[in-house]
């Protein structure tokens, strides 16, 4: 029954992603992909992913699917129709032809004896109870066996970040008109059911994010999904009040401090270890005996994580958002 | 039923081409991008099929029952983060899309070369 559901999910998602690059309009391509995203979060969730099925959820069709349509806001939403070439549509099909032959020599979908089993998974699934002591195995890893590669993501998002805002960063003159000042006069402020369901729904969001915060070594959770389910609250918020009231909540200077503070606090955790006499990111000197020690770092890493996460995906939101439609 | 442990494999590979054709066919720079997290997604789909086990459920280690099976963890840790570093790389591709259009105006690849040879 879940094998037929999955095959359900999967022609669904292959139908959509034709209809994402058939749409000559932008904004049908824009909403198919916040389609395109549930439906991957459902199959991810399926496959026992369920980290990621939430960290899907919460960004692709949340947060993406927001800033798609703000990109389009600032440029333009229709495509110009191009005539079909042949060249690609011939090398794509044969590509697609090969890589379907290749499948043929992979382990089928669950096949418990395939090598990707047989490697390190097995050590961590084992070893996760008695040196970390935390029920979420995923967790673990990201934070704390493998943190190297976390902090080192968390970087790239960092800068991805700084990136926008150096691209973004728009000398605001005065009377300047923002993006979403519409929203103030006319926007959903003014529609009675985005109001109320929108007012009613972001404390919620954020009471949830920051349980996925905290809970995250017990439960599917941790910095990114929270910071991703967070950012998404604030948009909602921004979306229904104006973003005006969204900046007042929290400030551009409090967001920036978010996402440099986060990338610091995880940095400034693996020094201490340094400090305390272990390894950099080695969280068993931290505390009295090596259990506490890890538990306290992954607690901190990870609320590193979630301050970068949503202090950058709000501050790239509020820079499209407040670019100045004159200056086109 | 045996034929379906292969179908998420095809799906990612149709996926996949799906994405490319968009870059490489499409002339609208806002679609390309689009076209590439397509990409992206097929790629997550690889990782995360690789993951099951058959009759396993999430790795979160359940203290009272000690002969579950779990699905293999690792995957999940680097597509989660990699879906966060995708949308943080999206926006600055959109960011860099915003502003070619306010210095062409026009997101359109071909009309930019045209502009570009006058």
């Amino acid at each position: 029954m879940i094998t037929l559901f999955g095959v359900f999910l999967l022609t669904l998602l292959v139908i959509t992603a034709f209809g994402i690059v058939r749409a000559q309009h932008l904004f049908v391509s824009v909403m198919l992909t916040g389609i395109f995203s549930l439906q991957m979060a459902a199959i991810f969730f399926i496959l026992d992913a369920a980290d990621v099925a939430l960290t899907e959820a919460a960004v692709g069709a949340g947060v993406a699917t927001v800033l798609m349509l703000s990109a389009l806001a600032l440029t333009e939403n229709r495509e110009r129709p191009t005539r079909p070439r042949w060249v690609p549509v011939i090398v794509v099909s044969a590509t697609t032809l090969m890589v379907i032959y290749a499948t043929f020599d992979k382990p089928l979908l669950g096949d418990p004896d395939a090598p990707v089993h047989q490697h390190v998974a097995p050590w961590y699934l084992e070893n996760t109870p008695r040196l970390i002591d935390v029920p979420n195995v995923v967790t673990a890893i990201l934070a704390s066996f493998r943190g190297y590669d976390t902090l080192g993501e968390l970087f790239v998002i960092f800068t991805a970040g700084i990136g926008v805002l150096f691209l973004m960063a728009n000398p605001s003159k005065p009377g300047a008109v923002s993006l979403f000042a519409a929203t103030e006069a006319e926007g959903l402020r003014h529609h009675l059911v985005p109001r109320v369901v929108g007012r009613l729904l972001v404390p919620f969001i954020v009471l949830f994010g920051l349980y996925v915060q905290f809970h995250g070594d017990y439960g599917p959770g941790g910095g990114f999904q929270a910071g991703a389910l967070i950012s998404a609250g604030v948009i909602l918020y921004a979306l229904v009040d104006g973003e005006g009231k969204a900046l007042e909540a929290i400030s551009p200077r409090f967001l920036r401090g978010m996402i440099a503070g986060g990338a610091l606090l995880y940095v400034g955790v693996g020094i201490a270890g340094m400090l305390l006499g272990g390894n950099f990111l080695d969280y068993s000197v931290l505390a009295q005996d090596s259990i506490a020690g890890q538990h306290l770092g992954i607690l901190l890493v990870e609320a590193g994580v979630g301050l970068t996460v949503t202090g950058t995906l709000l501050t790239v939101f509020h820079s499209f958002a407040a670019r100045d439609q004159q200056e086109r | 039923m045996e034929f379906l442990g292969l179908y998420n494999y095809w799906v990612f590979a149709i996926l996949l081409m799906t994405g490319l054709y968009a870059v490489i066919s499409r002339a609208n720079l806002v679609k390309k991008l689009i076209g590439m997290s397509i990409f992206q997604s097929a790629v997550f789909l690889l990782y995360i099929s690789m993951d099951k086990v058959e009759g396993g459920t999430a790795p979160i280690i359940q203290a009272n029952a000690p002969d579950q099976l779990y699905s293999n963890p690792l995957p999940q840790v680097l597509i989660l983060t990699a879906i966060v570093v995708g949308i943080a790389t999206l926006s600055l591709g959109l960011a860099i899309v915003v502003r070619i259009s306010e210095a062409y105006g026009t997101i359109e690849e071909n009309e930019m070369r045209e502009m570009d040879e006058e």
